[in-house]
This record gives structure tokens, sequence and C-alpha cells, in this order.
């Protein structure tokens, strides 16, 4: 189980450990699952309806997979909890979040104090990801989304 | 020129208040200096061999006077006085202090500029033709399409931890002034038979180890697209670029082992799948408003109109500087001025404080407050009345900055090399003095016309020495510095890779083999023939004879 766990949704966690894709196919029960950074996420939209946790692994801080696999997942319409799990630090947030994660289990420990602080650094973004922050260009031009 | 508002100026200011947390941590010792690493590169902070280099970012090569003065005052303040303008139309400090690099960006940051992904394995800065908004031959000014991949590429959530580094050019003009095939993505803007703007996108170029010239992936993309096939070419590569192994992780290894067809099936697949987005909150395309804003600032500038073309040229100096450091202005009555930074036995790309604020003087006096870096380490004034060249040639000439030379063997492009580069087999500097010393006390520099030169000290190829007419790269032979000489290269529209010669040179070797294939092209010159077109037309074997020739080889 892990220990530091920072979480930023207000539904009940899920308890099931996360299985491989490859037994998440399998298990038709299953509802979390762990992706490695050469799964392919795009593997996992035919269950997303099930899907209650997707849990994203990041060996190292220079494995940069894990965004992409959140984005597809967000914008096929997973609203279920995406976990960045790993070599995460506390810079690594901003852009984690962004691309859909909500919610951290870290191999080191994070502060409280640090990780507020990174997630509210930004007031502004420049480019639409998979949060709904309204991107500069289009608040320019007094549309919001 | 592009002007920020209270967004960008937050976004920047914001940037440097996170790196001096950053970099109190790492001071402190609270952040480790591999978790500092990727945080301070991201900020164009290296550690070389001797201290730290900052990397500045120019976009897409476009200062204007108050920025330029800035960046020399910076190499005052910070640094031993000057500072060296690279292939990436960028500036390097290379002697900058940890403590005092947050200082640097919030000064930086008070003229709107700064050192965001100017290294790292990001979307780097862009870079662009150092003639835009001036030259005839474009079809339209590229820099604010290049403004739009700075504000979507700038903190890209998705694309801050790529396989590796990921540079995109942006030109829209046949004649290559910015080596477009050679970049991860290049993009020609281009009208399609309708009339209509669009972006051709070749994807997969590069230099380093493995170089590769771009395969065209798509002809036209229209230009309310371009964004989302951007970031459509971007993902796949950040899914599937190779992390195994950082010599085969660039994206032309991807293009490459996938083949260009495959690799343009996936962008489209993703490109449709993106689109599916553009009615919803997802939509990656900007507004079209936003372009017209960004346009507005890209403007002509007031230029008079019905001025005269007609020069003085009496002064013999004046007028080669003009026909070598001039090019044609879609005005009439202005000239695009380039200025050599390559004194005859200077380093290239280096400029001390003073040059850099006299130039920033002259750019805000004489050039519509406006200069550019080229990524051949020059600097060029895009917008001079031809009334005024001889007052300015008159103050570059006191300044040590007239040499006439643009183009030719001593406009050499050199990378930093084992001079002051952690990753470099040799030196490439002192190669580089010697052959523009030698070519300017020979007289022949003049006689071989346009002869792009470059020197790379070592196979990751800063210098592009692959896409020389002659390249240099730096090699370690046995632990001691050695050069091997390529021929052929070109990084304009007729894009080629140089072919090396054979065994390579110790230092004055080199320069003695730079000699002899030029006395081969001048003995085989036919017409108007430059250095690359002869060497086309007779193939390697003249040059390879005359190169090798009875002289002992020491390779
Ligand atoms: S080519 Fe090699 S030696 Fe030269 S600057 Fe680049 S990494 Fe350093």
């Amino acid at each position: 189980m892990v220990e530091q766990h920072l979480r930023l949704r207000s539904d009940e966690p899920v308890a099931d450990p996360a299985v491989t894709v490859d037994s998440f196919a399998q298990q038709t029960n299953a509802v979390a699952v762990r992706l490695e950074p050469g799964d392919d996420a795009r593997d996992l939209l035919p269950y997303l309806t099930r899907l209650k946790l997707v849990e994203v692994n990041f060996p190292a801080f220079t494995e940069g997979r894990g965004y992409s696999s959140a984005r597809i997942l967000r914008e096929a319409g997973f609203t279920g909890e995406l976990r960045a799990v790993g070599d995460i630090a506390v810079d690594q947030l901003a852009p984690l979040r962004r691309c859909g994660f909500d919610s951290f289990a870290p191999d080191a420990p994070l502060s409280d104090a640090d990780a507020e602080a990174a997630l509210s650094r930004w007031s502004n973004v420049y480019q639409p990801a998979a949060d709904d922050r309204t991107p500069i260009w289009t608040l320019r031009h007094g549309q919001s989304r | 020129m592009y002007v920020y508002d209270h967004y960008d100026q937050q976004m920047v200011d914001t940037r440097v208040a996170e790196f001096r947390d950053q970099t109190r941590r790492r001071i402190e010792g609270t952040l480790s200096e591999e978790n500092f690493r990727p945080l301070r590169l991201q900020n164009g902070l290296y550690l070389q061999l001797h201290a730290y280099m900052l990397r500045v970012a120019v976009p897409y090569g476009t200062l204007s006077g108050a920025q330029m003065r800035m960046l020399g005052d910076i190499a005052d303040k910070y640094d031993r006085g000057y500072g060296h303008f690279t292939t990436r139309q960028n500036i390097q400090y290379n002697w900058i202090k940890l403590e005092e690099a947050p200082d640097i960006l919030a000064d930086l940051a008070t003229v709107e500029m700064h050192a965001i992904q100017t290294s790292g394995n990001c979307i780097r800065n862009t870079t662009s033709d150092q003639f835009a908004g001036a030259t005839p031959d474009e079809v339209v000014d590229p820099r604010p399409y290049g403004e739009l991949i700075r504000q979507w590429s700038t903190f890209h959530p998705e694309f801050l931890t790529l396989p590796r580094k990921f540079k995109i050019a942006i030109i829209a003009s046949e004649t290559d002034r910015a080596a477009m095939r050679l970049h991860d993505i290049g993009i020609n803007l281009v009208k399609n038979e309708a009339g209509e703007l669009g972006a051709a996108f070749y994807v997969g170029g590069g230099m380093g180890r493995t170089p590769m010239i771009a395969p065209l992936i798509r002809d036209f993309v229209p230009l309310d697209q371009f964004i989302t096939y951007a970031e459509a070419c971007l993902r796949v590569y950040n899914r599937y670029g190779r992390r195994d192994n950082k010599y085969k992780a660039r994206i032309k290894i991807l293009v490459h082992e996938l083949g260009a067809a495959e690799y343009t099936r996936q962008v489209e697949a993703e490109f449709a799948h993106l689109l599916t987005l553009q009615n919803t909150a997802g939509n990656i395309e900007p507004p079209l408003a936003e372009l017209e804003r960004i346009k507005a600032y890209f403007a002509d500038p007031a230029f008079e109109s019905g001025l005269s073309d007609s020069l003085d040229l009496a002064n013999a100096d004046f007028a080669k500087w003009v026909a070598t450091n001039t090019a044609p202005h879609k005005v009439p009555g202005y000239a695009i001025v380039s200025i050599s930074c390559k004194p005859v036995g200077g380093i290239p790309g280096d400029a001390t404080a003073d040059q850099i604020r006299l130039m920033a003087d002259l750019g805000r006096d004489l050039s519509f407050d406006e200069l550019r870096v080229t990524h051949t380490q020059n600097i060029v004034l895009p917008h001079v009345k031809k009334a005024d060249l001889f007052g300015l040639w008159s103050k570059l000439v006191a300044a040590d900055l007239a040499t006439a030379n643009i183009d030719q063997i001593g406009d050499i492009i050199a990378c930093p090399g084992l001079d002051y580069c952690s990753l470099a087999n040799a030196r490439s500097i002192p190669v580089a003095q010697k052959i523009s010393q030698a070519f300017a006390s020979n007289g022949k520099g003049e006689k071989l016309g346009e002869l792009k030169l470059k020197i790379s000290g070592c196979i990751i190829a800063c210098g592009h020495h692959h896409a020389g007419h002659i390249g240099i790269l730096g090699v370690d032979r046995k632990g001691t510095e050695n050069y091997q000489l390529s021929l052929g290269g070109s990084e304009g529209a007729d894009c080629s890779l140089g072919t090396i010669t054979g065994p390579g040179f110790d230092e004055d070797g080199i320069v003695g083999a730079v000699e002899k294939a030029t006395d081969v092209y001048l003995a085989n010159k036919q017409g108007e023939e430059r250095f690359l077109d002869t060497y086309r037309r007779i193939g390697m074997a003249p040059f390879k004879d005359a190169i090798y020739a009875k002289e002992p080889v020491n390779g």
C-alpha cells in the first residue's frame, strides 16, 4: 500500500489493488489497473465504464510517457482516479496535474507546503491540456471555455 | 515586434520566482543535484567544464534594441564582458555563478526575455529565417506563427519530459536560411493552388551522430489546424520515441525506424483524434483572433517610400562590405545588413559587451529598433536605409564589427568545443581561428566566394558540420584531438549531408587539408560555380587525391 499520498478527489479511494493491463483485460470484475510506461493507454478505452483507478508508473522522473497516457484517458472521458506513482518530485506536480492526474503517490515523501505551492504557482496557462483551465490565448479574446 | 502583455509578463515573472526557489533549495541542499539538473536545464543552465553556462532564448531570433542592450549589460555584470551567439539563434554566457542565475533571469524578465526551455528534453526555442519580414522572397512573415508555437510549447505539460531535446524551425521562403530540414520539425509556410496559406511539415531531421534530412510528411496543414498537427507529431514522438539509448532518442530515429509513411500514418491518426476535441474544452487550436493579434505586432515598420537605391561605392572597403554583408530588402532604398561576428582570427560568434551595446544602439537608431541573431552566429539589422549604410559601416569599422565575409570561408560556424564544453572531443575555436587567419593572409577567402565552413567539437554537431560545404568534426583518437573532414553538405533548399573525405588530421593538418580542397575547387571551377556546385559536379575523387597526395597521413 502507498504511504505518502496526495489526493485531490473527494470520493472514496478505491481499495482494490491495481493490476497489470493484461490481467485487467482478463478479469471482468477488476476496477483498478496499473499502466507501465510501455503500455498503450488506448488498450483501456473499451473498459472505461468499469474502470475506477488508473495508476500510472513513473519509474524515473525522466520517463515522460505517462503524461501522454493520462491525457489520452481524460480525452476519452475517463473520470475516475488517475494516480501518478513512482519517482515524482514536487516540481513535476503541476504538469502532472495539467495532464489529468488527480492523485499522487511518490516514492519519496513530499512536504504538504511544497506541494501546495507547486500546484498553485501558475495563475495561468498558455495551452489547453486535460485540466479545465482556460488558456491565455482564449482569455485574451474574452471567451471562457 | 512582439510585445508582452500582462499574461506573458506574469508567466516569465512566475518562472523567475520558481527558479529562485529551486536554486535556493539546491544551495541549501534540500534538492539533490540529480533532481535539480532537469530543472536548471529547463532554465538554460548547464554545468560546463569550468563554470555554469546560461543560454538565453531569443525567440525566432528577433530582438529589440533594449533587449540587445540588456544582453550586453548581463555580459558585464555577471560574466567576463562577452557573450557567445549560437547556432540556435540564442546567446550563451560561459562564466555564470549558480547563485546569480536567478538574478540574471530577473534582469532578463525586465526586457521580456527568459531562458525557458533553452535546454533539457523539451521543445526548445523556435528558430526562424533571420531575414523574416524584410526579404522579398518570402510568402509571409513566419514569425507570428513562431510566436504561436512559442506560446503553445512554453511549459507544455505533456512535452516537458520528451525522450530527447526537440527543435522546431519555421520559415516561409523557398530560400531556406534556417536549415529547416535539419530540425526535429521544420515548417515551411506555403500557399496552395487556391492561394490559401498553410504549413508544410517536415519531420525527423537532425544532425548529431546520425544526421538525417527531414522528410515531408504533410504538404499542407491549414493554418487553423497547425498547432493541433504539431501536437499530434509530438504526442506520437513522446509515446514511441526511444528512451533506452540517448543516441537513438531523437525523433529522426523514430521516423527512420518506423519509416516516414508509418510515422505519418500514426500522426494522422492522432491528428484525427485531436480534431474531434475541436468543439470541446479540449480544443488544441488557438483562436484565429490570437493569430491576428500577434500579426499586428509584426506589421511593417513605417518605411519611407520613394527612396533611391543608389549608393556611393567609391570607398573600396565599403563597397566590398556592401557586396558581401548586405542583402536585398523588399522595400526600395532599404537593405538587410549582416554584421559579421567573425573577425579574422576571432572566436566565431563572440561579441564583447561594448560591441553588443553598440549593435543595440545601431539597431535602435537605424533599423526600426530591430535586430536578429542568425544561426550562423552573426547579427542582422533587417531594415537599414541605404543612405545610412556608409555611416553604419564606419561605426562598425571602429568597433571591429565590419569584417566583410558573410557566407565566405571566414564566416565559420564553430561550436564552443573543448575550450568550454564538457562533451567535446576536440577544440573547435583554435581550428576556426587558424583557418580564418590562413585564408585572410593568403587572400583566397574573397576569391572563393560562398563557402560555408562549419566545425563541431564532437558528434553532437552543434557546429552543424554535416551541413557545411566543408565540415570539420573533432574526434578523440587514442587520447589526442583529431579532425575529420567532410565535403558537400548544405543546409539550404538544396539540403545535403557532407561526405567524409577519409582519415582525419591533427590541428595543423586539417588547415592544410582545407587549403588543398579549396585549391581543387579554384582549379576546376566553371563560370559562377560555388565550391558546393563544383564538388557536386566533379565528385569526391579529385578532392581526395589532392588532400591525401604524397604527404604522410597521420590518421
Ligand atoms: S558539438 Fe559537441 S563539443 Fe561542440 S558544443 Fe556541441 S556538444 Fe559541445
